[in-house]
């Protein structure tokens, strides 16, 4: 018999840490609003897959971390939608999403 | 049990999981952002397959409507308004190298560091489960034990349209 390596939860752990080594990683080097933007979607999807790992493999009800996925989903999209009306509203004013030019206060 | 069903599994899993990666990579990696988004699709799709090893297709389809069919289509569209690329770097060679270095040091230490915990960690053993996590089972949490949270998040998928809709209308005209 074979180790089935889908049936294993360590797989999906070290999945999820890469997602979240790769949105770390993008945010520190992108220089644009969208890209750490898209970096941090990636962070949220190494949270989720973790939540689905650990519901699959160790919690006693498997509903609990399906229905907290949804809900990570919802606000993602919502972070989404807040985060792209920043953005073009930064853009109508500064022409530029670069996150080095950005360096006005106004108070 | 058909024969070698296994192995078409497992190799199936693997697939998924080089989609994945090299969404990921390609997300992060890429100095074109439209391509970083097409990274980002390519990641999202990999991950829908991954909760359908997980036993969970419903969360795979919702994570191929939601994320490749509303939040990547949203950023495409983020993408057209502002028209920008990933700008060429201005800064001394030697300052470029060292940031790269000290982000890939922080993204390295961060994955060995969870990777460690996650394979290592004192995981509860696995038990057996008290429903079968099918939709029917979840609709049914859904609307008895969480039935707060589920109103919570339609409350803030409201206030987030009406806040993206005021912010991003806000200063029209005035140019």
């Amino acid at each position: 018999m074979t180790v089935r390596l889908y049936d294993q939860p360590g797989v999906y752990l070290i999945l999820a840490a890469f997602l979240l080594a790769a949105g770390i990683y993008g945010l520190i080097r992108r220089r644009t609003l969208i890209g750490m933007l898209i970096s941090g979607e990636l962070i949220f999807s190494a949270a989720a897959l973790n939540f689905m790992a650990l519901n699959r493999f160790m919690a006693p009800d498997p509903t609990v971390g399906q229905i907290f996925v949804l809900f990570i989903m919802g606000l993602a999209a919502a972070e989404v939608a807040i985060t792209l009306s920043i953005i073009i509203a930064v853009y109508r004013n500064y022409r530029s999403i670069h996150s080095k030019e950005l360096s006005e206060l106004k108070g | 049990m058909i024969p070698g069903s296994d192995y078409l599994a497992t190799g199936l899993f693997g697939l998924i999981i080089a989609t994945t990666v090299a969404g990921a990579l390609l997300a992060v990696l890429s100095t074109r952002i439209i391509r970083s988004v097409c990274g980002l699709a390519l990641c999202c799709i990999g991950l829908a397959g991954l909760y359908y090893f997980l036993n969970s297709p419903f969360l795979a389809l919702m994570e191929i409507l939601i994320y490749v069919g509303a939040v990547c289509v949203t950023i495409v569209f983020g993408v057209m308004l502002t028209e920008t690329d990933e700008p060429a770097p201005q800064e001394k060679q030697s300052r470029e190298f060292l940031w790269g270095g000290v982000a890939l040091l922080v993204s390295g230490a961060i994955f060995w560091g969870v990777a460690r915990l996650g394979l290592q960690g004192p995981w509860p053993a696995a038990v057996s489960p008290a429903t079968d996590g099918s939709v029917p089972a979840i609709g049914g949490a859904l609307l008895t034990t969480y039935s707060l949270p589920f109103e919570l998040i339609s409350l803030v998928l409201l206030v987030a349209i009406l806040g993206a809709l005021a912010i991003a209308r806000a200063g029209r005209g005035r140019e």
